[in-house]
């Protein structure tokens, strides 16, 4: 007969993570953020101003079928936006910041709750889980969050910093774009990238709704189509632009 | 019919837990998954071994206490159906079966397949009520609420506490939970002097505990009374409001 090795306290429960300090408030915004819930919110807000941005960029970018001059013209044109209130660039760079802003908040919030999650289940399921509803795309979320990160890091260094080991000219930007993609092991990683990026938006441009708490019957159906609609478009959209170089149809 | 039960077994809280593997033959296709495990403890007891402690009471699926991970789901295949409702009709002859705890840092093992979900009584005592007046009983309809708002409530308070969203969620969070607790009294008249704080508080001691929502949706697939997520969604909402409502106008409307 097995021993019973210790008998069942009333109460084995423990809080895995730190109560609030009594006492002294803190600044609101603070508190706020403390929230697992508002983490959420503010991923949903950030994640929204994100997917405004790939989406113009996809849209601006594809000016790339439109001619050189139609291109360049353009890029010329996002550093005199906001011109005369602003200086020349002088909005660009503010978008800039509160871009790199959302991208901080953004990031700094899923690696906290990444953690959070992981204290919450230490000992993991011993035999095989079968899963019922988690999809691909929200299971992987952390790799292709991670992978699009990495993939705008090196973005950033090839086509604005001129970086990446191609030739590349200030103001030059379609001769850039084709001497970029142009080498075929860096169009597959823009491909690779810009999928991950879909499956990201897959699982997030539906799951934003639940973390907003925008939740209605009558236009519930229509957050799945929209996550899928909107993931779509700017997967064609930018991983036409690698593969139209690539394959030589446009240079 | 006879099946291969694989068992989590483990003496005690800070013991070493392994599974166990019992051929059980002579099962009834009418016997339900805990009538399974009273023939494997007879059994087992006739040999003079230990029984498997499995949490149970009403096993009519009202109760909640029912709780085992059966073949990697929360109270097994079926949909909607706790533990104690799951019929051995629903398996093949000589399936095999693996039964484990539920497993998260806020529920944890007591012995075999019992674990302690005290931490929902926490979540619970922190707002999961209302002031009502005492004294004789209220007139019934004295307080008018519109059809489609009193079913979405009882849709909510459906929930028996049972765990399987928390079993279920690969974050081990307990939102579906909470949200059931809070929405059910947010959502009626009677819960609206305490909104604000309720969601505030329950969200919170929630957070303690548990882990964080990814919209996953594996709660509202494992969960016996089929509670939707649309519930996390109206908590997350009337949460974030919370934060930003101005106290002294609480009793407004929106």
């Amino acid at each position: 007969m097995t021993k019973v090795s210790e008998a069942p306290k009333a109460r084995l429960e423990r809080p895995v993570h730190p109560a609030p300090k009594e006492g002294r408030r803190l600044p609101f915004i603070v508190e706020f953020y403390g929230s697992a819930v508002a983490k959420k919110w503010l991923m949903a807000v950030t994640g929204i101003m994100l997917m405004g941005f790939v989406f113009a960029h996809m849209v601006g970018n594809l000016k790339l079928y439109f001619g050189e001059k139609s291109l360049n013209h353009y890029a010329e044109w996002l550093k005199e936006i906001g011109e005369p209130i602003f200086p020349r660039t002088g909005l660009l760079w503010i978008l800039r910041f509160v871009l790199l802003g959302a991208v901080v908040v953004h990031i700094v919030s899923a690696a906290q709750l990444t953690r959070m999650n992981r204290r919450a289940r230490p000992d993991r399921y011993q035999a095989p889980r079968d899963y019922a509803a988690a999809t691909f795309a929200s299971r992987t979320m952390r790799w292709t969050g991670v992978i699009v990160a990495l993939f705008v890091v090196y973005h950033l260094m090839d086509l604005t910093w001129g970086v990446g080991g191609a030739e590349w000219t200030s103001g030059e930007v379609y001769q850039n774009i084709i001497n970029s993609f142009e080498r075929w092991p860096i169009a597959i990683v823009y491909i690779v990238a810009n999928l991950a990026l879909g499956v990201h938006l897959y699982h997030g441009g539906w799951s934003m709704f639940q973390s907003l708490g925008w939740n209605n019957g009558k236009f519930n159906d229509w957050r799945r189509m929209f996550a899928i609609g909107f993931a779509t478009i700017v997967v064609v959209g930018n991983v036409s632009m690698p593969l139209m170089v690539v394959t030589g149809v446009v240079n | 019919m006879k099946v291969t039960l694989t068992v989590w077994r483990q003496p005690g809280p800070t013991a070493t837990g392994k599974f166990e593997t019992y051929e059980v033959d002579e099962v009834s296709e009418d016997m339900s998954f805990l009538e399974l495990f009273d023939v494997l403890n007879d059994r087992l007891v006739g040999k003079g071994e230990e029984p498997v402690a499995f949490d149970h009471d009403c096993r009519e699926g009202i109760c909640g206490s029912c709780s085992m991970m059966i073949n990697g789901r929360p109270h097994g295949p079926e949909l909607g159906t706790a533990t104690c409702q799951l019929h051995m009709r629903k398996f093949q002859d000589g399936a095999k079966i693996t039964v484990e705890p539920w497993r998260a840092a806020a529920f944890p093992i007591v012995r075999d397949l019992v674990v302690d979900r005290s931490a929902f009584d926490r979540i619970v005592e922190s707002g999961g009520y209302i002031t009502a007046p005492t004294g004789s009983a209220p007139d019934g309809n004295l307080i008018l609420i519109p059809k489609a708002v009193a079913d979405s409530a009882m849709d909510a308070a459906q929930c028996i506490g049972c765990g399987a969203c928390v079993a279920a969620c690969p974050n081990g969070a307990a939102n579906l939970f909470t949200a059931a607790k809070i929405m059910h009294l947010n959502l009626l008249p009677q819960g609206q002097p305490e909104r604000w704080e309720r969601v505030t508080n329950m969200v919170q001691t929630m957070e303690r505990y548990f882990g964080s929502c990814t919209n996953h949706g594996e709660c509202q697939t494992a969960c016996p009374k089929e509670i939707s997520i649309d519930f996390i969604a109206l908590m997350n909402r009337d949460y974030i409001k919370a934060q930003f409502k101005q106290r002294r106008l609480a009793s407004q409307r929106g």
